[in-house]
């Protein structure tokens, strides 16, 4: 009887690498059946059949990502299961998976990213689907056209997200200033940040901006040198041009304010991770703010809103958020074109998103029901027609990366004595050029 | 061969036998006592082996790969690319600042971890009465994760809505914590102090009290000063812990990243930028360059090797001596 057990605990170890290697082959063929698929052109709607389906994005879009996962969920029977990944990480954790062909069905991804990715073939080409829809031409041209490479078209906008002037009303009636009437210059943003500052209150500043965020300063200042007239880069995204009359103009009013102390304590430390915080608290008098974040601020601020002017006058805006596509590693791309289908949909713009205080992705939707309620989701819906969405494939190395060089012309511009924004500018140009 | 050591056809057991165990044990044995054994202890081995050779070896043969590769972060490997990754590292803006940075930062940690952790154990040693709650209290830092303990100093240090700010300072000028490279550097220096210290005091109080007490008491009787005994006993019997210690906190230090990635990120403007931060830039932070930050990653492990090899060699000569 013993050599029976002494042959089955022999063959353990081989039965365990049998069953790994099993493993290991179930795996390889998943592989191979992915670049197979996704050629099929479903309905325009795509296919709904109880298709369970995966949508990764990160954080900054969690309140709308829930939003229309929950509305599609309950209205399709496609499920979609959500992963939402913190900010800094997002970049990785989709590197990792795209490297071992392991990405979700659908995946977010801030606009300003999405060239490169394009680029590197993380998506499947939607070109067809997209032009079958009725409404194509409608859909917020910056992330279709940033989600556009070599004349096929990957991308359509997920959550729209634009810079806008955001104040406080209550200080700004504490400080005898017009709460219905923001800045219409950066010369006026200074004096009302200036009124505030001279309330003397405890705690509460002019203004605050993220000093050491490369991210926050390019979706807050890019707008006023664009309303100024001035572009950043030129149309191929490889040169820089941030050291124009209209971008040193901007510098000075930010410089200005950081030395007379206007700006919030922490501006020159704030890395990104709560440049948003100060003004939600009621601390703040007026701030260049993402539109997305007004239902969370209104909470507990009576908000003002208004676009970001330039130094002289006129209006821009950046047009950010995250974009979203089919990625190449998609099983079922007809059940995922359903869920982007429907994103596109009255019911989703609409009933989900503007519903609940965002921005629609369809110029014509902007005049909905909800918006017509709150005079400042017309402000801002007005806006998004004006902005723009810079393309360029280097863009997270030369503006977004902590250690960029668009970071080192900002705080050498408004920290420093402002003296180097010719030779940190051409520092960003040989980034943007490699 | 296999006639040599297979047993002869006499010894196979009659067919009407009933099958026992013994005939099979005796086979093996008869045919190579040594073999059957050494086989045994592989057994015995595989399950470590595979999992040192899946988790250890093979990742690093992959870094070894991806240095030697033009290896993206989304497209994946593009083939050989073998000096240019390393030209590249080394020709890197930040590659000299790093490393000097990253020494810099080794040498205060481990001289302030060191005479702390020392001081620690010593301290809660003698005295008596609030042995129990000093250790605890020293030691409680270290049942935080360093993240959490990195977030938790990001509160505290915030000008906006950090508690010491305004107690240190009036309300239009704050202290700015992390607002300039040396304050930056220092206040990162406190929270590892704060977090380590408890660690350290640990290890050297396990060394302290292994040091038989007959020696301490010999040299009193022979009329030793405290200093004495502190530099002629306790100092050369703890020097098995104490080079342990040097090994640990060096290695630790050398590949510092949870503390800066979070309370600095490298700033303010570049100047807190480890080496391992920069392997992370390289591979995530906009180059999205997994065979550059490979080729540095193999950098830092061939010096990481170096300066151990040397500890390790500095020990066992003192040792000799």
């Amino acid at each position: 009887m013993s050599t029976t057990r002494r042959n089955s605990r022999s063959l353990r170890p081989v039965a365990g690498l049998l069953a790994a290697g099993l493993l290991l082959g179930t795996v390889a063929a998943c592989g191979d059946d992915d670049t197979a698929q996704g050629a099929t052109n479903g309905s325009v709607e795509g296919v709904d059949d109880g298709t369970t389906l995966t949508l990764w994005t990160r954080a900054p879009m969690e309140k709308q990502a829930t939003l229309l996962v929950d509305a599609y969920n309950a209205t399709h029977e496609n499920q979609v299961k959500l992963t939402i990944t913190p900010n800094d990480d997002y970049v990785a954790k989709v590197g990792a998976a795209a490297g071992s062909d392991s990405l979700p069905d659908l995946f977010a991804a801030d606009i300003v990213y999405v060239p490169s990715w394009t680029s590197q073939g993380l998506y499947t080409d939607i070109s067809d689907r997209i032009e079958a829809l009725p409404f194509a031409d409608d859909i917020a041209q910056g992330h279709v056209e940033a989600g556009t490479y070599d004349g096929d078209e990957y991308i359509l906008p997920f959550v729209l997200d634009l810079s806008v002037m955001f104040y406080n009303k209550d200080l700004y009636r504490e400080a005898g200033l017009d709460p219905e009437a923001g800045p219409t210059t950066l010369e006026e943003y200074a004096e009302q940040a200036k009124a505030i500052q001279a309330l003397d209150k405890d705690g509460v500043s002019g203004t605050f901006f993220g000093g050491n965020c490369g991210g926050c300063t390019l979706f807050t200042w890019f707008p006023s040198v664009w309303a100024g007239g001035e572009e950043v880069m030129n149309a191929e995204g490889t040169e820089s041009l941030l050291d124009g009359p209209v971008a040193q103009d901007v510098y000075a009013v930010y410089k200005d304010l950081v030395d007379s102390g206007t700006a919030g304590p922490g501006t020159k430390d704030e890395t990104g991770a709560t440049w948003t915080g100060p003004f939600q608290e009621g601390k703040i008098g007026v701030m260049a703010y993402p539109a997305t974040l007004l239902s969370t601020a209104a909470e507990t601020v009576d908000v003002g809103v208004v676009p970001i002017p330039g130094p002289d006058g006129g209006e821009s805006t950046f047009v950010g958020g995250d974009g979203i596509g089919i990625s190449k590693d998609a099983k079922n791309a007809d059940a995922a074109w359903n869920f982007m289908s429907w994103l596109m949909s009255e019911d989703a713009q609409v009933e989900v998103l503007a519903k609940n205080n965002d921005v629609v992705s369809r110029t014509d939707l902007a005049n909905n029901e909800y918006a017509a309620k709150d005079p400042r989701l017309v402000t801002i819906n007005e806006v998004a027609g004006k902005g723009k969405t810079p393309v360029s494939v280097n863009f997270q190395e030369a503006f977004n990366a902590s250690d960029s060089p668009w970071l080192t012309l900002v705080r050498d511009a408004v920290f420093g004595d402002g003296t180097n924004v010719e030779s940190d500018n051409a520092e960003i140009t040989a980034v943007l050029d490699q | 061969m296999t006639t040599q050591t297979a047993p002869p056809a006499g010894a196979v057991p009659p067919p009407g036998a009933p099958p026992s165990d013994v005939p099979a044990r005796a086979r093996p044995r008869r045919r190579s006592p040594l073999r059957g054994r050494s086989a045994l202890g592989w057994a015995y081995a595989m399950p470590t082996a595979v999992f040192v050779g899946l988790f250890f070896v093979v990742p690093v043969a992959l870094v070894f790969q991806m240095s030697a590769s033009d290896w993206p972060l989304l497209a994946g490997n593009r083939g050989v690319n073998l000096p240019e990754n390393f030209v590249d590292v080394l020709d890197n803006k930040y590659f000299v600042p790093s490393i000097v940075f990253t020494l810099k930062y080794t040498v205060i940690t481990t001289v302030l971890l060191l005479g702390l952790g020392l001081g620690l154990a010593m301290l809660v040693q003698e005295s008596s009465r609030w042995k129990g709650f000093l250790r605890t209290a020293i030691l409680v830092p270290s049942a935080l994760g360093l993240a959490s303990a990195s977030l938790l100093f990001y509160a505290l240090y915030s000008p906006q809505s950090g508690p010491i700010s305004p107690l240190l300072g009036r309300g239009d000028d704050p202290v700015s914590f992390l607002g300039s490279p040396t304050a930056a550097l220092w206040s990162t220096v406190f929270l590892v102090v704060w977090r380590y210290a408890g660690f350290y005091m640990l290890l050297l109080l396990v060394g302290l009290q292994g040091i038989p007490g007959d020696v301490y008491e010999a040299a009193r009787m022979d009329g030793a000063k405290p200093w004495q005994v502190f530099s002629r006993i306790t100092m050369p019997l703890l020097r098995p812990s104490l080079a342990m210690c040097t090994i640990l906190c060096v290695t630790g230090s050398i590949l510092a990243f949870d503390q800066f990635y979070i309370l600095t990120k490298g700033g303010p403007d570049n100047s807190t930028i480890t080496v391992v931060q920069l392997i992370y830039t390289m591979a995530f932070g906009g180059q999205n360059d997994l065979g550059r930050a490979a080729a540095l990653s193999i950098i830092v492990l061939g010096a990481l090797i170096f300066i151990n090899a040397g500890q390790l060699l500095g020990m066992r000569k003192t040792d000799e001596k």
